[in-house]
């Protein structure tokens, strides 16, 4: 709220002097387009392209090998794709990795940054460390929960939880059934993006006036009153921009359950990525994965479609 | 009242950095294990109960890293995908999005609309059409065919970011440039380029981090083993039956350093890029 209320200084300061006519850049007609042609080119070349090219191999029995034709099989790997309890299995595993990771994100880093807001020593300290995560490689991290879940007792969670904390009797074997995997994947997917909101949501507390909690705080509000009545409703946009991006990276699990599980056991844990992939590069169904991919696809733009609907507009610029 | 409100306040401060370094400790507490992990001898990964500081550290993983499977050619490669695909999104993500700042043209909205569309498809689901144009187009096995997927991705991110930053840059320099016969690459390279310096080098950095991290287009890209990036690396250090962690967590730890470092270099223009689209009352 502040940047906005800087943005309508500076606008008013401008619009009062006349509008500059000297300095006003010439230029040809093409120059535009020379500035956007390489970087269009290639992005028209390598995702546009592609998205069209994913639909026409969806379509086919695809071969990937030389030699073999591919056959033009019209909807079939989408009938397939309804009738396949394993697809149907991994898309529910994707929706509830989402609503676990995305409550815990949200949750715990609201809370942090709340926290890191109130009291005034070491804020980037705090901010660094929580950060940390969000920029480690996920292949690393997932190979690090992996061995953090090790299944004998040398591990270091069964460790802590059987021979510290005393929660456990025994150790577990946390990738021998799904429930247990789950639990190391959520942690991993909760532990490396609670940063990430942290820092946002941080940013937007920073922006609210202290005088506001001031004249709260002489109202006779609590702290949990000021929390709720007045912090709340104040980030209430970026909380929105938070759990959009969160669901929409959420339903793009990939590399940890590929790296930690691999799906397993019998493709218990298996996500709509994970699955596409063993389709497609394990399998080497590339028509059939083209089509997974396809359904995940749409599912995802109609929930960020909905959610920047819901988010609202402003011109015509971004929300991120 | 006051008083007592305010010795209130302070207990109630000193609990809340409590609960926030213990925080520290649980989010710290596996970066910290994996470094003490590259440091223990084979023996020692498996011990029971787990040492947190080795007994007897040692650089044995790093050096079986180094002399091993062509992790230095696999370092070097990753630097060459990760440094080129920052250039080129840095380079290529600047010009579009100066060009939609300041220049007006037919058919501005209608593009600017497909990549604004284009934002809501996440990449990954395109690795089955990608990995079969590359084939197709003799890409496969081939660092800068990589590089080239690499970058284009990223693209129509960063141009909205870098839109958005050009657009709000004051037009008074521009204009005194154009009174002194600059032309608009001149205006572009020389002026808002610099101005830009902050936002560019978020999406350097953004850009570079995730070539440097990229695993399953590597993977299936490049076969060539010489030609193989650090994700691929680590991951065929972990073997398939009995893994020697310590050396998975030496490679981990020389793939992650850089990228640590990048982030504290840069933090303050991280969080700055971060924040800057996100935060608004």
């Amino acid at each position: 709220m502040h940047t906005d209320l800087a943005r309508h200084s500076t606008r008013a300061a401008t619009s009062a002097r006349p509008a500059p006519r000297r300095g006003r850049l010439y230029y040809r007609w093409y120059v535009p387009y020379l500035f956007l042609l390489p970087g269009l080119a290639l992005y028209l070349l390598w995702t546009v392209y592609p998205l069209g090219y994913q639909l026409f191999i969806s379509f086919f029995d695809w071969r990937i090998i030389p030699g073999q034709t591919s056959e033009f099989i019209g909807l079939a790997n989408y009938q397939r794709a309804f009738g396949d309890n394993t697809f149907w299995l991994a898309m529910r595993n994707t929706f509830g990795y989402v609503i676990v990771t995305v409550i815990g994100q949200m949750l715990i880093g609201l809370a942090l940054a709340w926290m890191v807001n109130r009291v005034f020593v070491g804020r980037r300290f705090f901010r660094a460390v929580y950060y940390l995560p969000v920029v480690t490689s996920w292949v690393v991290v997932s190979f690090l929960f992996q061995y953090l879940f090790s299944p004998d007792a040398s591990g270091l969670i069964n460790f802590v939880l059987v021979d510290i904390l005393h929660v456990l009797p025994e150790p577990v074997s946390w990738m021998a059934n799904a429930s247990s995997a789950w639990i190391a994947i959520y942690s991993l997917g909760i532990w490396k993006g609670i940063g990430w909101a942290m820092v946002i949501f941080l940013a937007a507390l920073q922006g609210i006036p202290p005088e506001l909690y001031e004249a709260a705080a002489i109202d006779g509000a609590g702290e949990w009153q000021r929390f709720v009545g007045l912090t709340l409703p104040l980030i209430r946009r970026t909380a929105l921009f938070v759990l959009i991006a969160l669901i929409i990276g959420g339903f793009q699990v990939f590399i940890s359950v590929l790296l930690i599980t691999g799906g397993g056991p019998l493709h218990r844990t298996e996500v709509a990525l994970t699955y596409m992939y063993d389709q497609a590069f394990g399998s080497l169904r590339f028509g059939y994965g083209a089509a997974l991919s396809y359904i995940l696809t749409i599912v995802i733009v109609v929930i960020s479609f909905v959610q920047m609907r819901f988010f609202g507009r402003r011109n015509d610029s971004v929300e991120y | 009242m006051l008083a007592t409100s305010r010795s209130q306040q302070r207990t109630f401060n000193l609990v809340i950095l409590g609960i926030l370094l213990i925080g520290i400790v649980i989010v710290a507490t596996p970066m910290l294990y994996m470094v003490s992990t590259a440091f223990k001898g084979s023996a020692y990964v498996q011990e029971f109960p787990p040492q947190f500081i080795p007994n007897n550290p040692t650089l044995e993983n790093f050096q079986v890293a180094f002399n091993s499977r062509n992790f230095g050619r696999a370092f070097l490669n990753s630097a060459f995908v990760a440094l080129s695909t920052a250039l080129l999104v840095t380079v290529l993500a600047s010009m579009m999005a100066y060009s939609f700042a300041r220049f007006d043209f037919a058919g501005k909205n209608a593009i600017f609309y497909v990549l604004l569309a284009m934002l809501m498809v996440p990449g990954v689901v395109l690795i089955i059409p990608q990995f079969i144009l590359a084939k197709n187009l003799g890409l496969l096995n081939s660092l800068p065919g990589l590089v080239l997927v690499y970058s284009a991705g990223p693209l129509a991110f960063n141009t909205f970011l870098l839109r958005g930053f050009f657009e709000n840059l004051p037009r008074e320099l521009e204009e005194s440039a154009v009174i002194d016969g600059a032309s608009p690459l001149t205006i572009f390279v020389r002026v808002m380029m610099p101005l830009a310096l902050p936002a560019i080098s978020t999406v350097a950095v953004f850009s570079f981090l995730g070539a440097w991290d990229e695993y399953v287009l590597a993977l299936n890209f490049l076969t060539d083993e010489s030609l193989r990036t650090l994700p691929i690396a680590i991951a065929n250090f972990r073997g398939q039956h009995a893994t020697n962690w310590g050396l998975v967590f030496a490679g981990s730890l020389t793939a992650v350093l850089p990228t640590v470092l990048l982030f504290i270099f840069f933090q303050r223009y991280f969080i700055q890029g971060l924040t800057s689209g996100a935060v608004r009352g």
